[in-house]
């Protein structure tokens, strides 16, 4: 397909803007700074809507299809919560205008808080960070400034072999060494390599709970004792806390600091990448340090509060990605504590019914009741398919792929989240698929390495893409598209 | 059936499948056809600065594949005193000829006995065939 | 009102199939101790009718009725129509991260056209899928800095946004990278004498609206072997002033919220963040690029990916993972659909906000500074306060007290006019300005 920039014809116009009505001056800016060529498509608005109609078709999204991609939670996404972010008080209203005309914002941030903290168990939010990874830099950075405040020096952080990515990303950059903790035989965090290297430079360990193979870490009350006994703090990366919405509270199991992702478990869409928002909530004893300003209400007032001498400071300029809050704040109105309740259940219950219909057919390294998601391998398929066939398989069959290849502690992981939203019909027709591509690899594995058969590419070379990038269009680029 | 690929005789190895040419106080190192057979296609070669100093051991540089980055330990200590330019533009040497054109850097080497610490051939090549997978 | 589709007699059907009698045997992995017994104190469900009147409700105690010349970082421009037809086709906004590129060509190539948009705007080689703004993606941009040339101290304009300066300064104390602040007392930075530091940090135009001379900022960078991190808080300026590229920038960032994002309380925007070619593996974030598939078929995929979080973990060149994508997009529509109009949308701020000063001055109003502006500038007013309730009790939101970032200018207001304004709009704050 072509690229905007190929449709591009001189003198071609989508828009033209009132006539300027102010006079014409000269020489309002000195010549060296004006620039000569802008460089832009020139197309109507058709061609515009054409082509991104036409993007759009070579894209899949919650509301095309089953979305099953482990640890990241694609829930279907509410339209009204579009709507309300759009409401023109929202939308409209400028971060600087006085408090006394954004006193509705001001209230979805405040009560945005207060229900986050009744939801997780925790005492202070703030919500400014932008993306989970976002929220769990602030959170180190709080880490990091509490023991300044204490005057020690401390300089590991501990992380499981499980963990996400993000997590050692965001300990290394507030300037941690990381301690890798080992996963035992069942999955979980081993308690006697946490214990063997809790040392006193240890300033905190960065838990998923439920970790990302699903499983609840069942001696979380005693890692949480381990570390506090240390007087280290105990960071959850709330990335899989729609397990546990109105069942059970982090705050509750010894969780000093915990980020949460708007954009899986309260419904706000990922649109692709983002955007998203990362709440950090802490314990009363680090409340102190969170990013300012706060929003607190004075005289049935809500005003913003600037005069925090502890704080880390700002994480990101305004008050976060605010539109995205008012999706999440929408989303929890619509539920309601029952609703909230039912999620955490949903989501267990889909993930635990896919997963007793799948267990015949694929190796399940942890055999265990799972929470929202389970890990299954390619242990059991033949002729050397892979985890990455039977990804590409999938897409054939209308469905996204399940995250693979991670944890990376699993061997050619496929890791399965339905989500709460998703129906048994739907379910059911996922397992069947399955069970039909673990049938392929025996009799059919070639068309299992070709696949995908059915979408607009097939299988795309990464390779020459990372030796020879190209990243952007240049007009002397060859086009190597055979015309259709 | 496991890949074990070619292992010249007058080369010395690492445990972490680097190997190293020494000649005239002078070490040419880069990794094994195991190596690059492991890592897959190899996308990018992060050469070390001429001038650092490799300890025995100690991170030399990374290269990459699509989906992973994997640390390049020194066989030896010393001084770098010339890199591969060519692998900037061709990573594929390193999969095509990863003892010939896919060479990474030459050190300056500070004490031969150092040597004593690497495998031979043979050697590696046991311990090749005793790994898991 | 809640979203789950299992009927309570699927629900006994599905725990027939795993062999459990409840759903909270399913939790059994739950110390018993941490089961909640009662209730989350949050109010009931609400249907959809009713969330949407408590949410309008909520929404209209927000005053967004009155004209604003509110600028300083939050920009409104026009948004042609189009744009959120085209962002809420679900197939965008629905989709995750496009992991599995066959099925993700849409945004793939969407991200691609994107990374060309911003190359040609700022002058750099390449661009990443976006940052989360411009505040986060000029600390990063100091951070990479540091990492290129191994260095630990970073200069920065006081004449940068003071929120964006107060990131990058929270971002450098979290790294133990020295951060120091460069004066620009009359309105524009003043280098001084520096050495030893791996980038300076300077915005175009800056805070105050005004044209920085970065060929004098970008030769002393480079005369001490450091690099120029150019951040462009209003893009629009892009389509009449030269690039930061063209002044031999090695790092720019931006806010592209300009671009089709409405100011919403001053988020979701994005933040971009483009470079030369030779740091091209330095930079942080995701990037798409072109290749082909098995049939020779042009396509696109996310790629250099051994820099990130999820490969290199610990040694990644940044955290960042999610980013602004769907924000990005908003971006490219408006941009394809301005074109080459966005050089007459950059000449109209401009000539409306020189309209707006020069009426100012000709009713006896002050600017503060000299140097060229585009479409912000800094006016005095006698009473600050005073001028404010002035121009409410006329229907205007007052603009910024500039007094409340900066001590030295106290009693002066930014003012930013744009396109959106009509030369009545502009004749009626001057008019409310000058009453007293």
């Amino acid at each position: 397909m072509k690229l905007i920039f190929e449709r591009s014809v001189k003198g071609r116009k989508a828009v033209e803007l009132p006539k300027l009505d102010v006079p014409l001056q000269a020489n309002l800016i000195p010549e060296e700074f004006i620039r000569q060529e802008l460089d832009m498509p020139e197309v109507s608005e058709l061609d515009v809507i054409r082509h991104y109609t036409a993007l759009s078709r070579r894209n899949f999204g919650v509301d095309n299809g089953f979305y099953p991609l482990g640890s990241c939670t694609m829930k279907y996404n509410p339209k009204i919560n579009e709507d309300m972010a759009r409401l023109e008080g929202f939308s409209q209203l400028h971060p600087y205008a006085p408090e006394e005309s954004s006193q509705g914002a001001l209230q979805i941030i405040y009560e945005l808080q207060q229900y986050l903290k009744e939801i997780s168990g925790m005492d202070a939010f703030t919500l400014q960070p932008a993306a989970g990874s976002h929220g769990e830099l602030t959170g180190i950075m709080i880490v990091k400034k509490y023991f300044e405040s204490m005057n020690e020096k401390r300089t590991k952080i501990l992380i499981p072999d499980s963990a996400h990515g993000t997590n050692p990303a965001s300990a290394t950059l507030c300037g941690f060494e990381c301690v890798e903790i080992k996963s035992n035989s069942e999955g979980e965090i081993d308690l006697d390599d946490l214990k063997s290297k809790l040392t006193k430079d240890v300033a905190a360990i960065m838990i998923t709970n439920p970790n990302t193979l699903g499983l609840f870490e069942r001696r979380i009350l005693d890692a949480a004792k381990l570390m506090h006994d240390n007087n280290s703090i105990v960071y959850m990366d709330g990335a899989n806390l729609n397990a546990m919405l109105g069942i059970a509270r982090p705050g509750d199991f010894g969780i000093d600091i915990l980020h949460i992702n708007l954009h899986k478990t309260f419904s706000t869409p990922h649109g692709g990448g983002g955007p998203g928002a990362g709440p950090v909530g802490v314990k009363k004893h680090l409340e102190r340090f969170l990013p300012k300003p706060s929003v607190e209400v004075v005289d049935k007032k809500y005003r913003l509060n600037y005069n925090l001498p502890d704080s880390i400071g700002r994480v990101r300029a305004f008050y976060g990605n605010f539109g995205i809050l008012v999706r999440a704040y929408t989303y929890i109105r619509s539920n309601g504590f029952e609703g909230i309740r039912a999620i955490g259940e949903n989501s267990v219950l889909n993930a635990n019914y896919l997963l007793a219909k799948l267990k015949k057919h694929y190796h399940v390294p942890y055999n265990r009741t799972c929470q929202h998601e389970f890990v299954l391998t390619d242990k059991y398929l033949s002729n050397d398919v892979s985890t990455n066939d039977v990804a590409k398989r999938l897409l054939d069959f209308g469905f996204y792929a399940p995250t693979i290849y991670f944890p990376l502690i699993v061997h050619g992981a496929i890791m399965i989240e339905p989500t709460e939203t998703e129906s048994k019909e739907t379910l059911d027709a996922f397992a069947e698929v399955m069970i039909k591509i673990k049938e392929e690899s025996v009799n059919d594995p070639e068309i299992l390495k070709s696949a995908p058969l059915t979408t607009p590419v097939s299988r795309l070379d990464g390779v020459l893409a990372a030796r020879k990038p190209i990243l952007r269009y240049e007009r002397t680029m060859a086009l190597n598209e055979p015309t259709h | 059936m496991k890949y074990i690929g070619k292992i010249p005789e007058e080369l010395k190895y690492t445990k972490e499948h680097e190997w190293v040419k020494i000649e005239s106080a002078h070490g040419v190192i880069g990794i094994t056809d195991y190596a690059q057979h492991a890592l897959t296609d190899i996308v990018f070669v992060e050469l070390p600065q001429v001038g650092k100093k490799a300890g025995q051991f100690k991170p030399l540089c990374v290269v990459e594949s699509v989906k992973s980055v994997s640390d390049i330990f020194a066989p030896v200590s010393g001084d770098v005193v010339e890199v591969n330019d060519n692998l900037s533009n061709n990573p594929e040497h390193v999969n095509q000829d990863p003892y010939g054109i896919g060479w990474i850097a030459k050190i300056k080497v500070f004490d031969e006995s150092e040597v004593k610490n690497l495998m031979n051939a043979e050697e590696y090549k046991k311990y090749l065939e005793g790994l898991e997978h | 009102m809640h979203y789950v589709s299992n009927t309570e007699e699927q629900i006994k059907e599905m725990l027939d199939v795993i062999g459990a009698n409840d759903v909270s045997e399913l939790f059994k992995d739950v110390p018993q101790s941490l089961i909640l017994k009662e209730k989350l104190k949050i109010p009931s469900a609400l249907s959809e009718m009713e969330v949407g009147r408590l949410l309008k409700s909520i929404a209209a105690k927000n005053n967004t009725g009155m004209i604003s010349f509110l600028g300083a970082g939050a920009y409104c421009h026009f948004i042609p129509t189009i744009v959120n037809h085209l962002l809420l086709r679900g197939e965008f906004f629905t989709a995750y991260t496009p992991y599995q590129p066959e099925i993700s060509q849409g945004m793939l190539q969407a991200i691609f056209e994107y990374q060309t948009i911003i190359c040609n705007l700022t002058g750099m080689d390449a661009a990443n899928a976006s940052m989360y703004d411009n505040s986060s993606a000029l600390a990063e941009a100091a951070i990479m800095a540091c990492r290129i040339k191994n260095k630990n101290k970073i200069l920065i304009s006081r004449a940068v946004h003071p929120e964006h300066r107060e990131v990058v300064k929270t971002y450098t104390n979290a790294n133990s990278i020295e951060l120091i602040e460069v004066g620009c007392s009359n309105g524009t930075t003043e280098i001084g004498e520096h050495k030893d530091f791996a980038a300076i940090l300077v915005q175009q135009p800056n805070f105050f609206g005004l044209i920085e001379d970065l060929n004098a900022i970008s030769d002393f960078a480079h005369e001490n072997g450091a690099l120029l991190v150019v951040s462009v808080n209003e893009p629009t300026s892009l389509g009449i002033l030269k690039s930061p590229g063209s002044y031999n920038a090695d790092i720019v960032v931006g806010e592209g919220h300009s671009f089709g994002n409405p100011i919403s309380f001053g988020g979701p925007f994005v933040g971009f963040m483009a470079t030369k070619r030779e740091f091209v593996r330095q930079i942080p974030g995701r990037l798409a690029g072109q290749t082909v598939d098995s049939e020779g078929r042009r396509g696109f995929v996310l790629t250099l990916q051994a820099r990130e979080q999820h490969i290199r973990r610990e040694k990644a060149t940044s955290n960042i993972c999610t980013n602004q994508a769907l924000n990005a997009l908003a971006v490219t529509i408006t941009l394809s659909t301005l074109g080459k109009e966005l050089k007459n949308l950059a000449i109209q701020n401009l000539h409306k906000s020189h309209y707006a000063v020069n009426s100012m001055e000709n009713a006896g109003i002050k600017r503060v500074f000299t140097a060229p502006f585009y479409n912000e500038f800094v006016v005095e007013v006698k009473d600050l306060k005073k001028a404010s309730e002035n121009l409410i009790k006329n229907g205007i939101l007052p603009g910024l007290d500039l007094g409340k970032f900066y001590p030295e200018h106290k009693n002066r207001m930014l003012f930013c006019i744009t396109e959106m304004h009509t030369k009545e709009q502009v004749d009626e704050l001057v008019g409310a300005l000058s009453s007293d």
